[in-house]
């Protein structure tokens, strides 16, 4: 029972008093109304705007969000209403649905956003009014054309790096832009095609004469030359053929295909003339197979996307065309008949049968009017000039339909073909925002540690330390944080100036062989070459990883003198926080390089030593040449800066 | 159909009239002005009749037809249409119905008995014979449909007819007249129980 008549109810029940006088047995118990309420108005609050309705209205369809209890979950207790974050506009129909028992689908809404609305609230499209039924359908099929179109060029353009050589080939068929060798096949061919075709048109040109004959066409006068050219063409397009038929995938499909199949008629006749004798018998047929050398001109289809938009847009209206040939067909057979027994009586007149008038149909109605056959009679002239009217309407009616059809498949075409080209640019945009969101959490990360340390270490803070992150952006970034510490890795940045591979510290060895090399480095470094200095806020990078687990990119130091182990830092970090630097400023300290390896050496384990960040740092014993917590003698005096950024480091680095 | 708009008498009057109060006049108001509400897979062949202000028997018939949807309610629907329709008029108003209602949900067993007399008189002549109470229960019976256990037999409503004649004709002439159905009725526990069956309906 549709939940829509639930207002009537009282009314069938008590008419069903009638029926008690006639019934025989005793009649059940009728169900008690517990939760007898009264109707009361709901106000809906959706985005701010207000909508009241009565409870009853929305319990017509109990199976959606707002008829259940589901709307429950809505419910703001201090405003006594229901709150959803979602659209007025499309909350505007899906009340009335409620109200009418109609769900309507307005023009000017999105499909997606739409479809997206009548999920949340539960209701299936699928009762969408008649009256908004089509529409709906139909953007609903555009859209998933659309979508489908999106992934197949997305999986063309997707390097799939275990393609078989005749996978590599087949693709390289279809898509000649995916490789420059498909490219040059795909022009050599296109060239080839044409050479075909002026070939065959040349051929019959006169070709001036020779002394002692009378003209000839060129294709006689220059036979050896035509037929090398011709022979020539063949190869190319028979080679093309097999190559096509080995790389295809489904050989059978591929031989059954329309574009094999013109491959197949155009080069024919060439091996036809070839296998034939020159007998007076079979050159008639030969010469008839010659014509479908003018076949080849077809195969421009696979270079040309429109011509293959108008064969497509040609099948596609096959019905209006056999309509309109079927209605042309009658008219004509009409039309001369009649034009026949009209001219009957005049003498010498050209319309000597039905199938002769035909010929004069078929050109008065299309209005070409050759002028070869008129009619001499009045009412041959009277129904001559009705066939030409009558012909005018006939072509002109079918003949919208087929443009539309073109206009629509062509500017579908279009429409892929630039949500293609803008895709790139687009995925190429996303990206950087996605890679710009993870260098901020790297970035922050830095700020943020420097941040807790500098608060730690009871030094007056600095806003311009970092930008003032967001709630969500810092319990993000602490998200990832944690992640680093559960697994132990630590976010690897992309930046070729900074990247240093180096282990974590963590409590256990290193067997990192880079780590190895770079201790090597490390006892003759001495001075901090400062062959980078951008300031810290533009690099938020950190490389490290953990223990003795590579990442996958490593990237190369463009300086050989590269620093820095860890313990150089933790050298340097004792240092500087013994010498007690000042506030450093990471937006205007120009680090150096090593230094900045120096932050990426800081240890994935945050440790709450900060404030005995100078005495426990943990350093792998084996590493450490010099004593732990000894301050090296290494004296700022090069750098000046780096006891300001040092100090960066030190907070960083004792986390 | 005629679009007649028609507009209800006041509040006042009504909840005079009726023993029905304010608020569940206007509950019934809203639900006879909206119409029934056909599902929505079903395509809608009658128009929506009720925002005019009258209920026509079309509109019966149809919202019998969802109440009862495997058997087939229309006869029965024609002759409580009928019965709610005391002015002949062909449309029930909401005053009509609103007194029907009424009657059948707050009044007294003396009402109630003499609405549904006036249902089963379906020629409206005052007495109730055979054909026309044989033609009820035929209607009553159609609304359960074919698939039924024990099936429908062909003469089930003439036996159920005779039975009904046996209890209500007194004076065994073949007609039922008002007292004997009041005074038969008023016998019978059964009936009485019955009546007071849908009493707290709204």
């Amino acid at each position: 029972m549709a939940a829509g008549v639930a207002a009537w109810l009282p009314f069938a029940r008590a008419a069903a008093i009638g029926w008690m006088p006639v019934a025989n047995c005793p009649m059940p118990l009728a169900p008690a109304d517990k939760n007898k309420r009264q109707d009361e108005l709901i106000v809906l609050n959706v985005s701010g705007r207000r909508f009241q309705t009565w409870r009853t209205t929305l319990e017509r369809y109990p199976d959606t969000l707002l008829g259940s209890t589901e709307k429950e979950f809505f419910f703001n207790e201090d405003t006594k209403e229901y709150f959803f974050d979602r659209d007025p506009e499309v909350f505007r129909c899906v009340l009335n649905f409620y109200r009418t028992g109609k769900l309507h689908y307005p023009r000017y809404e999105c499909i997606s956003a739409y479809d997206d609305e009548l999920a949340f609230y539960g209701i299936l499209p699928e009762i969408i009014g008649d009256c908004c039924y089509e529409e709906y359908k139909d953007r609903k099929r555009e859209n998933a054309e659309r979508l489908m179109d999106d992934n197949d060029s997305e999986n063309n353009q997707e390097s799939m790096p275990s393609l078989s050589f005749r996978q590599t080939m087949w693709r390289a068929f279809e898509n000649p832009h995916t490789s420059t060798l498909a490219l040059v096949f795909y022009y050599v061919t296109g060239f080839f095609i044409a050479v075909s075709v002026i070939t065959n048109v040349v051929e019959t040109v006169p070709c001036g004469t020779v002394p002692g004959s009378k003209e000839l066409p060129c294709g006689e006068r220059y036979s050896v030359a035509f037929f090398c050219l011709d022979t020539a063409c063949v190869m190319i397009f028979t080679v093309e053929y097999l190559l096509r038929l080995f790389a295809a995938p489904s050989r059978y499909r591929f031989i059954r295909s329309v574009m094999s199949i013109i491959d197949v008629v155009a080069i024919m006749p060439y091996y036809i003339g070839l296998v034939m004798t020159d007998n007076e018998d079979v050159s008639g047929a030969f010469v008839t197979l010659r014509v479908f050398r003018v076949f080849r001109i077809f195969k421009f289809s696979r270079h040309s996307q429109g011509l293959r938009i108008l064969g497509y847009t040609l099948k596609s209206c096959a019905s209006e065309l056999g309509f309109l040939l079927f209605s042309l067909t009658m008219a004509i057979i009409i039309f001369a008949t009649v034009m026949f027994y009209a001219e009957k009586g005049s003498s010498a007149s050209k319309f000597t049968s039905i199938p002769a008038s035909f010929w004069y149909t078929i050109v008065t109605m299309t209005t070409l009017g050759y002028g070869d056959m008129v009619p001499k009679t009045i009412a041959g002239k009277i129904f001559g000039s009705i066939c030409s009217l009558s012909g005018v309407l006939v072509i002109a009616l079918p003949v919208p339909v087929i443009v539309s059809n073109f206009s629509r498949i062509y500017h579908q075409n279009q429409r892929a073909d630039k949500r293609r080209a803008q895709k790139k640019a687009r995925l190429a945009r996303i990206r950087v925002a996605k890679t710009g969101s993870s260098n901020a959490y790297l970035h922050s990360k830095r700020n943020g540690l420097l941040n807790e340390a500098l608060e730690l270490a009871g030094t007056p803070e600095e806003e311009h330390m970092g930008k003032t992150t967001s709630l969500i952006e810092s319990q993000h970034h602490h998200l990832l944080h944690c992640l680093e510490k559960t697994t132990g890795l630590s976010y690897l940045v992309d930046d070729p100036l900074l990247s240093v591979r180096t282990s974590t510290i963590k409590n256990h060895e290193f067997i990192d062989e880079q780590m190895f090399e770079q201790n090597c480095m490390e006892s003759s470094m001495q001075n901090y070459p400062s062959t980078r200095s951008p300031s810290l806020s533009s690099h938020p990078g950190l490389t490290t990883t953990c223990c003795s687990r590579r990442s996958k990119k490593t990237t190369h130091l463009p300086s050989s003198n590269l620093p820095a182990t860890r313990l150089r830092s933790m050298q340097e970090l004792s240092t500087i926080h013994i010498q007690g630097s000042e506030q450093p400023s990471l937006t205007t300290s120009r680090s150096s390089l090593n230094l900045k390896a120096d932050d990426g050496l800081r240890p994935n384990c945050k440790t709450s030593q900060i404030t005995t960040a100078i005495i426990s740092i943990p350093t792998p014993p084996a590493l450490t040449p010099e004593g732990e917590s000894r301050p090296p003698p290494a004296s700022p005096g090069p750098n000046t800066n780096i006891p300001s950024i040092a100090s960066n480091v030190v907070k960083v680095s004792a986390l | 159909m005629t679009m007649v708009c028609h507009r209800p008498e006041g509040l006042e009057q009504l909840e005079a009239q009726t023993n029905f109060t304010k608020r569940e006049l206007q509950v019934l108001y809203r639900g006879f002005k909206n119409g029934p509400h056909t599902p929505p897979c079903v395509s809608l062949s009658f128009p929506q009749e009720c925002p005019s202000g009258v209920v026509n028997e079309e509109t019966f018939k149809q919202i019998y037809a969802q109440f009862f949807p495997h058997g087939d309610a229309s006869t029965y629907a024609h002759y409580l249409f009928n019965a709610f329709d005391t002015t002949q008029t062909g449309s029930v108003k909401f005053e009509d119905f609103v007194t029907a209602l009424s009657i059948l949900l707050r009044g007294t067993v003396h009402e109630k008995l003499r609405w549904t007399f006036n249902l089963y008189d379906i020629n409206k002549d005052g007495y109730i014979n055979k054909e026309e109470m044989i033609d009820i229960v035929k209607a009553i019976y159609d609304m359960m449909g074919k698939y039924t256990y024990p099936v429908l037999r062909e003469d089930t409503p003439r036996q159920h007819v005779d039975v009904f004649f046996q209890k209500m004709d007194k004076n065994k002439d073949g007609i039922v007249t008002l007292d004997e159905f009041l005074e038969s009725c008023q016998e019978d526990d059964n009936i009485m129980r019955s009546l007071q069956l849908f009493q707290n309906v709204m």
